[in-house]
């Protein structure tokens, strides 16, 4: 861990200065998403373009292959779900026509 | 006594002479009158090529704070300076430059804020930036501008907090008197070399900068800038000392003049206190049992040192050249009458009696007549105890 969250003010580092590289991972961004991107992984024809036009890299990908989404960093923003080219009549999660990759309500997974 | 040269010149050609002879890394400035003297002739320096400075022109005061801050969290030595509006613009990153505890030195030649629009001495400008979290040191005259200036890159680099100069905008900036200007070697070996422990350039030793702070750290960092500031008031007395030692000019926290035994004081800051100290001068001579506090430093407010300094003192008068609108019902009293209240009341004096003068705003003169008004007043307080008028105006036209 990068930060320690319980310092008081004469541990914390001068001004929040963080002195470890790459630590925006620490970051739980993924707490602020209202809308999930859920794939259809059997639909999917694994071409990339999600995870070219991901702003935050959240595609993961192992041996060519998109295995998932990095939920605790994903924002929800629906730029995946936009560019994916490959259409499904009825996608594996939600039942509905459209994209290989469609926005649900976070809401719906609690 | 280190070699000097005594020069003829003005606050803000002393202050540009004192950022050649600290030679910064970085000066990031815009110009703006009546500070202009200073940035036009430190950048005639940097095209003779009399110093190493990067001199960035910026489009704006906002800009030129910004540069800074930059350079100096890459581990730069770097100085400003301003004036006025260009202050006010400059107001969201001068609390950056305090928050990130950086040690960025800016000469104020202080000037009213508009509108009207006005150019000339108030102090309206660098008192609204009073809670900024900055070191603000206040000189009377150029020798002390030049002074203050080279002290102040001492404190700033020791204490890891930003510093700003002031001096009186045209009464003292452009006005010419005697310096004594050091020679360079003494000044260079004075400041010595800034060694900052972390540099945003240190790519051996990446870090952050100006990172995001929600509630679960933001509170702890403004207590480290409460922390660094309590502990400036020591610093800036031991560097003044030590600058005395050197050019025989000692610097504290204030001046008091004719305070043995003084039963009232009057109290000012900046060129003002020039006209205050020849009134109070011949008032001691008359057997009048007055004296004359001049601040050097408003930033941190040196509380208790002025508690025990007017312990004793039956009336205070104090001249302040800038207005808090709405303070007390709205009467308007100057920021150095509330910082001296407070820290009376917080001493648990309940016998000193204070006053407020509000006086040449926006360069209105203060004449020695208008003091001796003061001093007539604070009399007739000392005597019944009483203030009939917390606040009043010297010079206006009623
Ligand atoms: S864009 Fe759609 S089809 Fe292409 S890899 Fe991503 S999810 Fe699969
Ligand atoms: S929703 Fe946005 S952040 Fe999340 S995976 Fe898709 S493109 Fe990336």
């Amino acid at each position: 861990m990068a930060v320690n969250l319980e310092a008081g003010w004469r541990e914390a580092s001068i001004a929040g200065t963080i002195f470890e590289a790459g630590n925006s991972i620490e970051y739980i961004t993924g707490t602020w998403r209202t809308l999930r991107p859920v794939y259809d992984a059997e639909a999917c024809t694994h071409c990339m373009i999600c995870w070219v036009y991901c702003p935050d890299s959240i595609v993961l990908v192992e041996n060519s292959k998109v295995i998932g989404f990095d939920y605790d960093h994903c924002k929800g923003c629906g730029i995946c779900a936009v560019e994916c080219p490959v259409k499904v009549k009825a996608h594996a999660y939600t039942g509905q026509p459209g994209k290989v990759i469609q926005m649900v309500e976070e809401t719906s997974f609690e | 006594m280190p070699k000097s040269k005594i020069r003829a010149l003005d606050g803000a050609h002393a202050v540009a002479e004192a950022m050649r002879q600290i030679n910064p890394d970085v000066v990031a400035a815009y110009p703006i009158t009546p500070q202009t003297a200073i940035v036009q002739t430190f950048s005639n320096f940097v095209a003779d090529g009399l110093v190493d400075t990067e001199f960035v022109a910026v489009e704006s005061e906002h800009a030129a704070m910004s540069t800074c801050i930059g350079a100096s969290a890459a581990g730069g030595r770097v100085m400003t300076a301003t004036a006025s509006a260009g202050l006010a613009l400059m107001w969201e990153v001068v609390y950056v430059a305090a928050s990130l505890h950086l040690p960025i030195v800016m000469p104020v030649v202080n000037r009213a804020l508009s509108a009207p629009l006005n150019i000339h001495c108030d102090h309206s400008d660098s008192m609204g930036t009073r809670d900024a979290g900055w070191i603000q040191l206040y000189s009377e005259n150029p020798q002390e501008a030049y002074d203050n200036v080279i002290q102040a890159v001492r404190i700033a680099e020791r204490l890891l907090l930003p510093v700003m100069v002031m001096q009186d905008g045209f009464i003292t900036g452009h006005g010419v008197e005697r310096v004594d200007v050091l020679d360079d070697g003494t000044v260079k070996g004075f400041i010595g070399e800034y060694k900052p422990e972390h540099s945003l350039l240190d790519v051996d030793n990446p870090a952050t900068y100006g990172t995001w702070d929600m509630y679960d750290f933001y509170f702890e960092h403004k207590r480290q800038q409460t922390d660094a500031l309590s502990k400036a008031l020591p610093a800036i007395v031991e560097v003044g000392e030590e600058y005395g030692e050197l050019t025989g000019r000692k610097y504290g926290i204030f001046e008091a003049y004719g305070m043995d035994d003084a039963e009232m004081a009057i109290v000012v800051l900046s060129s003002s206190a020039g006209t205050a100290r020849m009134v109070v001068r011949g008032l001691r001579e008359k057997g009048v049992k007055i004296g004359l506090f001049k601040p050097r430093v408003f930033r941190p407010f040196p509380a208790k040192e002025f508690a025990e300094a007017l312990a004793d003192v039956k009336a205070v008068g104090v001249l302040d050249r800038s207005i808090v609108f709405g303070a007390m019902d709205g009467l308007g009293p100057g920021p150095l009458y509330l910082e001296l209240c407070a820290a009376l009341f917080a001493a648990g004096n309940t016998t000193t009696r204070v006053a407020d003068y509000v006086f040449g705003l926006g360069g209105r003169d203060i004449i020695p007549a208008y003091v001796e008004q003061v001093a007539q007043d604070l009399a007739e307080i000392a005597e019944t105890g009483e203030v009939k008028t917390p606040v009043s105006y010297l010079g206006l036209r009623e």
